[in-house]
C-alpha cells in the first residue's frame, strides 16, 4: 500500500513501542468485542447443542433442519433477504448517479431524503406503513381514485406489504454506500475509454461497474444481514403469517421458553450472516 | 458518458427514491395533527391533542431517560474506543489491522436478536443482572462498530504527513493534530456519532431481552403501545424527533456539508 509509504514519518520512533502503543490504542475496543460478543456468541454456540440434562445433542438442529415447517421459515428469511437487497440495489444504484450529478440545495434535500429516515423509529415506521397499505388506506383510496381498481384490494398482512415495508426500512443502508462510490468516481476513466473506442455498455460494464462495486459489496452486505434477520417488520407487517427465523427465535425465548431451540435457530441465523460478511470481505479484497 | 436516456431514468428512480423513503415520515407527520385517535387521511382537520399527551404515556419519562442516557453514554464511549482503534488500524502498524478492522465492524452485519439472546444467557450465567448496566454495555456493542466503520474509512483517507509537515512548519505535535487532523476528520466523526447515537436509541432487537418490566427502553414501550393501544401520540413523538433530527443535519450541513458526510457513511 502507498498509505503505508505516504504515512511513514520523518524521523523513525522506534518500532517496538509505536507497536506498543497501537496496541494499546485497540485495546479497549478490542476487550469490549471480545466480552460483549464474541464470548457470548460462543456460549449461545454451546447452548444449542446442549439438552436440558447437560448432555450433549443434535435434536434442536434435527428439529430445525429435519421439518419441512421450519426449512420453510428459513427459507422464509432468506427470501425475504434476497428480494429486499435486490430490489433496493436496482432503485439504489441507478439513482445514486442522479444523486452524484445534483448540486447545490436539491443534493442537499436528496441527501436529507436518505439520512432522514433513519431518525425515524423501525417501530414507527413500519407502524406508518400499516396505515398505508390498511384496506380504507391511503394507498387503497388514490388506487381507487385514479381509476386503477374499483375495489380496495387488501394489502396489509401480505407478503407485499412486508417487502414494501422492508424494502423502505433498509434502502438508506444500500443507497449511501453506493452514492459514496458514486460521487468520488472519476468520469475520466469513463471518458477515456469512450475516446477509445469503447460502447456505453462497455464502459459501464468494464469501467463503471468494477470502480463502484466497493459501494455495491457494502450496501448488498449490509441490506441483506440487516433484511433476513429482521424482527419488527414482519411482526408488524405480516405476523403470525410469515414466520421468519428472528420471530422463531424470540418466541422461542419470550413464549415457549425454549433457550435450546431458540439458540439452534440464532446459530442458523448467524450463520447465513457470517458467510455474507466472509463472502463480502473476500470480494471486496480482491483486485480491481 | 451516459446516453440522455439513461440519465432520464437515473433521475426518475432518485426524485422516486426520495418520495418513496419520505411517504412514511409524511404519514407518521400528517397523522400526529389527526383531530381523531384513528388516522384517516386525508385529515378532516388539525389538532394538536396528542402533542399534549405525549408525556402523559404510560412510563414514557422513565422510558426516555433511560433510552436517552443508554444512547449518549454508549457513544461517548464508543466514540472514544472507536476512534483510538480506527487510528491504530488506519496507521497500519499493526499486524493484523485488516483482520481486526473486519472484526470491530462485524457486530453491526450480525442479527440483533441473536446477540440479544447470547447476551441474556451470557449475562445470566455470569450474574450480571443490573439491567441499566446490562443495557449500556450491551449498547456498547450497537454502536462501536458504526463509530469504527466510519473512522477507519474516514483515516484510511487521511494523510499522516500532513501532522509531520505541521510540526515541521513549527507546530506542537497536540497543535497540529488539533488544527490538521480533528477537522478533517470533523465529518467523519459527526456521522459517527449521530449514526451511533440513533442506533443505539432505536434499538429493539437487542434491548428486548435485557429490559424489566421496571426499565423498559423507549422503542420497546413504543412496540408495546402500538400493539395495545395504538393512537396518534406516538407520531406526535415521532415527529418531534424527526424535527430534532432534521435540525441536527441542517446543523451538520452547515458544518461540514452532507455532501461529506455521506461520502464518510460507507
Amino acid at each position: 500500500m502507498t498509505d503505508a509509504v505516504l504515512s511513514a514519518p520523518i524521523v523513525k520512533p522506534a518500532p517496538d513501542r509505536e507497536r506498543l502503543a497501537a496496541f494499546g490504542f485497540v485495546a479497549p475496543s478490542l476487550l469490549i468485542i471480545a466480552l460483549v460478543f464474541v464470548l457470548p456468541l460462543a456460549l449461545l454456540l454451546g447452548v444449542s447443542v446442549l439438552d436440558p440434562k447437560g448432555g450433549v445433542t443434535s435434536a434442536h438442529y434435527v428439529r430445525l433442519l429435519g421439518t419441512p415447517y421450519y426449512l420453510g421459515v428459513i427459507w422464509n428469511s432468506l427470501r425475504l433477504g434476497l428480494l429486499t437487497t435486490l430490489i433496493a440495489f436496482l432503485v439504489s444504484y441507478p439513482a445514486a448517479f442522479a444523486l452524484a450529478r445534483a448540486r447545490g440545495p436539491l443534493r442537499s434535500i436528496l441527501l436529507a431524503t436518505l439520512f432522514l429516515p433513519l431518525a425515524a423509529s423501525v417501530i414507527v415506521k413500519a407502524f406508518a406503513w400499516t396505515i398505508l397499505l390498511r384496506s380504507d388506506g391511503l394507498i387503497n383510496a388514490v388506487l381507487i381514485a385514479v381509476g386503477i381498481i374499483e375495489d380496495p384490494i387488501r394489502m396489509i398482512f401480505t407478503q407485499t406489504a412486508l417487502i414494501v415495508g422492508a424494502v423502505n426500512i433498509f434502502l438508506p443502508f444500500m443507497a449511501l454506500p453506493i452514492y459514496a462510490v458514486v460521487a468520488q468516481l472519476d468520469g475520466r476513466y469513463a471518458e477515456a475509454a469512450a475516446t477509445l473506442g469503447a460502447s456505453p455498455l462497455v464502459v459501464f460494464f468494464r469501467v463503471i461497474l468494477p470502480l463502484t462495486l466497493p459501494g455495491i459489496i457494502a450496501g448488498v452486505a449490509l441490506v441483506f444481514s440487516l433484511s433476513v434477520s429482521a424482527y419488527v417488520v414482519p411482526t408488524l407487517l405480516v405476523g403470525e403469517k410469515y414466520p421468519t427465523l428472528a420471530t422463531t427465535i424470540a418466541k422461542a425465548y419470550l413464549l415457549a421458553r425454549e433457550p435450546g431451540f431458540g439458540a439452534a435457530a440464532g446459530v442458523v441465523l448467524l450463520a447465513i450472516a457470517v458467510i455474507v460478511v466472509a463472502l463480502s470481505a473476500t470480494l471486496s479484497r480482491e483486485p480491481k | 458518458m451516459m446516453s440522455r436516456l439513461a440519465i432520464i431514468v437515473c433521475w426518475v428512480l432518485a426524485i422516486g427514491l426520495a418520495l418513496f423513503l419520505l411517504l412514511p415520515l409524511v404519514v407518521i407527520v400528517a397523522a400526529s395533527f389527526s383531530p381523531t385517535p384513528v388516522f384517516d387521511l386525508p385529515l378532516s382537520g388539525a389538532s394538536l391533542r396528542w402533542y399534549g399527551r405525549i408525556g402523559r404515556l404510560d412510563g414514557f419519562w422513565p422510558s426516555l431517560f433511560l433510552s436517552l442516557q443508554i444512547a449518549v453514554l454508549s457513544t461517548a464511549l464508543s466514540l472514544v474506543a472507536g476512534t483510538l482503534a480506527a487510528i491504530a488500524i488506519a496507521r497500519g502498524r499493526l499486524p493484523g489491522a485488516t483482520a481486526l478492522g473486519t472484526l470491530l465492524v462485524s457486530p453491526l452485519m450480525m442479527p440483533g436478536l441473536v446477540l440479544g439472546i447470547a447476551l441474556l444467557q451470557y449475562f445470566r450465567m455470569i450474574g450480571f443482572t443490573a439491567t441499566w448496566s446490562a443495557l449500556l454495555v450491551a449498547h456498547l456493542v450497537v454502536t462501536l462498530p458504526y463509530v469504527a466503520r466510519t473512522m477507519i474509512a474516514g483515516l484510511s483517507r487521511f494523510d499522516f504527513t500532513l501532522i509531520e509537515a505541521a510540526r515541521t512548519l513549527g507546530c506542537t505535535y497536540a497543535g497540529s493534530v488539533m488544527r490538521v487532523m480533528v477537522p478533517a476528520l470533523a465529518p467523519s466523526f459527526l456521522i459517527a456519532g449521530l449514526f451511533s447515537l440513533l442506533a443505539s436509541f432505536d434499538n429493539y432487537p437487542v434491548s428486548i431481552f435485557l429490559t424489566d418490566v421496571r426499565s423498559k427502553t423507549l422503542p420497546i414501550r413504543m412496540l408495546q403501545y402500538i400493539e395495545e393501544a395504538p393512537d396518534p401520540t406516538l407520531a406526535a413523538l415521532s415527529t418531534l424527533i424527526l424535527a430534532g433530527t432534521l435540525v441536527l443535519l441542517l446543523i451538520s450541513d452547515r458544518l461540514v456539508g452532507l455532501h461529506r458526510m455521506a461520502g464518510t457513511a460507507d
